[in-house]
């Protein structure tokens, strides 16, 4: 795949990966407003993800949406302050992608199971 | 002669976008470790969450949600340009994302403390 072709990929994946995380902030915002409300405690957030298969998928959309979204953000950012191109740095955002879908799979299991 | 680019709003959209943006992506892989946390019991979460109790920290967590608040509303914004037509009320976008990210602020910060 030439450069201009993985360019345009990654913008196509930057676009759909904000579209469907746009309604999942809103949800993790008005989540977090209201958890927050008399203190914060490990319990209160298990309580509400243990077992809870919708939040098991909500949250590993919004892990694969936002790995992507940043990691080509990321990527963007680099090309526009450095002189960093080409395969190297399309290799490095895959690399942040993973290493953000390893974490978030992680803290998802961690919560939901 | 249009002028430095400094005197428009769209380019402090700009700004706010890559700066809110990299901001989240450097927090990220932080919350997900956290979250992970839950993996070694209900515990080790909640010791983290005690730390979370201190007046500086809920500041801080005031400022994240204005970054991912004006970041997903500055986003809309760039996905209403670069899909609709144009139309001029585009244009109050940019006033709109700032005064959105910063009532959800408000509102997390009159939740937190």
């Amino acid at each position: 795949m030439t450069g201009d072709k993985r360019d345009l990929w990654m913008w196509s994946a930057h676009r759909i990966s904000a579209m469907v995380m746009a309604p999942l902030v809103l949800v993790h915002l008005a989540t977090m407003i209201a958890a927050v409300q008399g203190g914060l405690t490990a319990a209160e957030i298990l309580e509400r993800t243990r077992g809870s298969v919708v939040w098991a998928v909500v949250y590993l959309l919004f892990v694969v949406a936002a790995s992507v979204h940043g990691a080509v953000g990321l990527r963007t950012v680099a090309r526009e302050a450095t002189r960093w191109r080409g395969v190297g740095l399309d290799l490095a955002a895959l690399g942040i992608a993973t290493l953000f879908i390893y974490l978030g799979g992680r803290a998802v299991l961690g919560v939901v199971l | 002669m249009i002028g430095p680019a400094r005197r428009h709003a769209p380019y402090w959209a700009f700004v706010t976008q890559r700066v809110s943006g990299v901001a989240l992506a450097l927090f990220l892989p932080a919350h997900l470790w956290v979250l992970g946390l839950a993996l070694e019991g209900e515990a080790a979460l909640d010791g983290f969450l005690r730390w979370t109790d201190q007046p500086m920290v809920k500041l801080a967590e005031v400022g994240l949600v204005v970054l991912l608040a004006v970041h997903m509303l500055g986003g809309l914004r760039i996905l209403s340009v670069e899909f609709l037509p144009w139309r001029d009320w585009q244009r109050t976008l940019i006033a709109l994302s700032g005064a959105g990210a910063l009532g959800a602020g408000a509102l997390f910060l009159l939740n937190v403390f």
